[in-house]
């Protein structure tokens, strides 16, 4: 069964399979005292230095979550309460367009019902923001700004964002830069003392790990107001029992993922090229959306928008085949909504409607590739016949 | 899958045997209730390959209802998607809330505006689920929808298509699928209504089968009008206007905020301050939304003899030649009574044996012949038996 969604979730690896099940049959609360609690806390701090390491940060960075949702929620929310309890003028929130929903939700709920003032960062047509917008946005007024927030790359056109110059910008500025590296993790170098950002989410199921669980690496000197109170576990800043098996199974999956990040990038690259051309030759108006050069944007990414096709209804034709993939975008109550992505980037509301989003992972090979190949052409053709609704 | 891979013990009524047609590839429309759902069962184990489809068709999905059961909300969309995990078929939400408004609630609302009583369930099944639906179904390769209607579709020695009566007289639903052409009927799949199941054998069945839903209440109102407040609802897109509520002979007796908060037969909601001359009780025997009246009279006065109806359409072929007899049904549960009937300048004219009273403008007139739905009309004009 070709499984082309990835950036979905992907299988977990081996290895943090093994990890995860030898944990699940071990008893212990890791902020117990006893012997069973201090074999948990070990593996706990254990994953966390290893995730640290493989991320380029201090283990003492590693706030662990539920996953990717709550670290950005934690990431945006907190910084935006502390910052503003700091100085009550620090009241604008600086987004880009083209996040997720677990960030861009966040934006706005905070200025729906907290005050927030949020400026809209200008994306190009990839969905790219410029280094300069962000300055602009910034030297509006300095002083009032709260944070801001551009994900590493994007989840459904796969454009990265050149974060080193956007955190170099509000570096300057001493403003707290959040990124969501939940898709760039395990595809790009990641390293977060190196990219100057103050915060950055991860999720362990995008890279092999288990669900539910996930990390916000946040400098020392940041102290967001907590989302979860209760223990206080993480820092102050995050409460709840740790998920010890789930958290030692991350671990290995982020370590493994970040080694093998550079193979994996080639073979994964050059699959992804032969998917493209070969969807491109089946279907030759299908437009190629996000950046046509492999160096900006996700080697495991393509994404297509077919004109006069629903997404749903190719979603459907080629899942009838038994091909996985996705439209790219969120639902609402299971209805496809018009990728707010590519409407930030400028597409036709009609065109951002028929994309489909293929994502390639650890375990894709060259026969899921034709498989899309082979199916692809007949089911746009269906697609169209059926029309938009 | 073979036919009978899984399936749990036959069920009383259902398909036991193999599969005697072709196997056909079946979009299931799933409402969230349970015929849907146990007509979905039914069409995987008869040997189908089904895919279950839900129709949204609120532009406000994400209202929850409280009691009342009906098809646009978010736990509806759940029960379905639940519904086709058990059964263990692929499952979609489909976005009709555009077109549904179009043709379904607008055409609500303008009917009420124009002083008739329309059925929105009817205008659903001809317009939404065997025309957009079955549309786009068979754009994607699909032979057939497949729904939780009770009513029996006849292949006939020659070919051609009927429409029957449900053998559970008390479940029966061809009057609100009296609309179909032959066209709709021969891409129509009702798996509940071929197989004589009672509502309650069925509710049993989807139990043993495991459904979720098989508890489920039925819904009985008008799916898009949440809280059931019809009066409510027409108000609120119609507005209120204070008119005259006037006797048969034009004397006002009354006033009221609304002519299309009334439908003709409608006795209570008048609150006509002092009783007619007779003393009996009066009924809404007329609406006339140009000059916003409505007029009331005693029961004997909403009898009819006739009726006009416009938009005929004929179940599985062509108009029948001539005048014939039949027997008419007027309202969905409605009782049968015997007419005689015609197509006249392509209106639908029906003389009833004996007067039948409380015949609404905007309704459907379905026709018999036996069990068998002959055609429908949508109801322009009565002709009083006095």
């Amino acid at each position: 069964m070709p499984y082309l969604d990835h950036a979905a979730t992907t299988p977990m690896l081996p290895e943090a399979q093994e990890v995860m099940t030898a944990h699940l049959g071990l008893t212990g609360n890791a902020s117990a005292l006893h012997a069973a609690g201090r074999r948990a806390r070990r593996a706990v701090e254990e994953g966390r230095e290893e995730l640290a390491a493989a991320l380029g940060a201090r283990p003492s960075e590693v706030v662990l979550t539920s996953g990717g949702t709550e670290a950005d929620n934690l990431a945006v929310k907190g910084l935006y309460w502390s910052r503003t309890a700091a100085d009550p003028r620090r009241r604008r929130l600086l987004a880009s367009p083209v996040e997720h929903h677990a960030v861009l939700d966040v934006v706005q709920w905070l200025a729906d019902h907290q005050g927030a003032v949020v400026e809209w960062l200008p994306v190009d047509a990839l969905g790219r923001v410029r280094p300069e917008d962000l300055r602009a946005a910034i030297e509006r007024a300095p002083d009032e700004v709260a944070l801001a927030t551009v994900m590493w790359a994007n989840n459904e056109i796969g454009t990265i964002q050149p974060i080193a110059e956007l955190s170099a910008v509000a570096a300057e500025f001493d403003i707290p830069l959040h990124a969501d590296a939940v898709q760039a993790v395990g595809q790009l170098p990641v390293d977060f003392a190196a990219s100057g950002l103050t915060a950055l989410t991860v999720s362990g199921h995008k890279i092999g790990g288990p669900l539910g669980v996930g990390a916000l690496l946040l400098t020392r000197d940041a102290t967001p107001v907590p989302v979860l109170h209760g223990g206080g576990q993480e820092r102050e800043v995050r409460s709840g029992t740790l998920d010890v098996p789930a958290v030692a199974a991350f671990a290995t999956a982020a370590r493994l993922t970040v080694e093998r990040r550079p193979a994996f990038a080639r073979r994964v690259g050059a699959l992804r090229d032969e998917l493209v051309a070969r969807v491109r030759g089946a279907v030759p108006d299908a437009v190629f959306n996000g950046d046509p050069d492999p160096a900006g944007r996700l080697p495991a990414n393509a994404h297509f928008a077919f004109p006069g096709c629903e997404g749903d209804a190719l979603l459907l034709l080629l899942d009838a085949q038994g091909i996985a993939c996705s439209t790219g975008s969120a639902c609402t109550a299971g209805v496809a909504q018009p990728s707010h992505v590519l409407l930030a980037a400028g597409a036709d509301p009609e065109l951002a409607r028929g994309t489909l989003r293929f994502s390639l992972g650890h375990s894709s090979t060259a026969a899921d590739v034709a498989a899309v190949a082979e199916a692809i052409g007949p089911a746009v053709a269906r697609a169209r016949a059926a029309g938009l609704s | 899958m073979t036919e009978t891979s899984g399936a749990p013990d036959a069920f009383p009524g259902a398909p036991t045997g193999p599969r005697t047609g072709p196997r056909l590839r079946v979009l299931a429309a799933m409402s969230g209730g349970v015929d849907s759902a146990v007509a979905a069962a039914r069409a995987v184990e008869a040997g189908h390959e089904v895919t279950g489809v839900h129709l949204a068709l609120s532009a406000n999905p994400q209202s929850f209802r409280t009691g009342a059961r009906g098809c646009c909300t978010v736990e509806d969309s759940r029960d379905a998607r639940r519904a086709a995990d058990v059964i263990g078929i692929p499952f979609y939400v489909w976005d009709l809330a555009e077109r549904f408004r179009a043709e379904v609630v607008d055409d609500f609302i303008d009917e009420y505006r124009a002083g008739r009583t329309p059925n929105p369930c009817l205008r659903c099944n001809e317009k939404i689920k065997f025309a957009a639906l079955l549309d786009r179904a068979l754009a994607l390769g699909f032979d057939a929808v497949c729904t939780g209607h009770y009513a029996t579709v006849r292949l006939t020695q020659d070919g051609r298509r009927e429409l029957h009566r449900s053998s559970d007289q008390a479940k029966d639903q061809s009057y609100v699928l009296g609309v179909l052409d032959d066209r709709q009927l021969a891409h129509a799949l009702f798996p509940l209504g071929d197989t004589g199941a009672t509502k309650d054998e069925i509710r049993a069945e989807a139990e043993r089968r495991g459904l979720a839903v098989a508890r489920k209440p039925d819904s009985h109102d008008i799916c898009f009008i949440a809280d059931g407040d019809t009066q409510g609802f027409l108000a609120r897109h119609l507005g209120s206007a204070e008119g005259d509520i006037l006797d048969e002979d034009g004397t006002k007796v009354g006033t009221h905020q609304g002519a299309h908060g009334f439908t003709v037969g409608q006795r209570r909601g008048l609150r006509i301050g002092h009783p007619a001359a007779d003393g009996k009780p009066r009924y809404v025997l007329d609406i006339s939304p140009v000059d916003n009246t409505v007029t009331v009279g005693p029961a004997e006065a909403l009898d009819i003899a006739a009726l006009t109806a416009i938009r005929p359409r004929w179940c599985g072929g062509t108009a029948p030649e001539g005048s014939g007899r039949y027997t008419a049904q007027l309202r969905a549960h409605g009782a049968e009574t015997p007419v005689t009937a015609e197509v006249v300048d392509g209106e639908l004219r029906v003389a009833f044996d004996a007067p039948v009273r409380g015949v609404a403008p905007g309704q459907a007139v379905v026709l018999y012949d036996d069990t068998r739905v002959v055609g429908s009309g949508t109801i322009a004009h009565t002709r009083a038996a006095r």
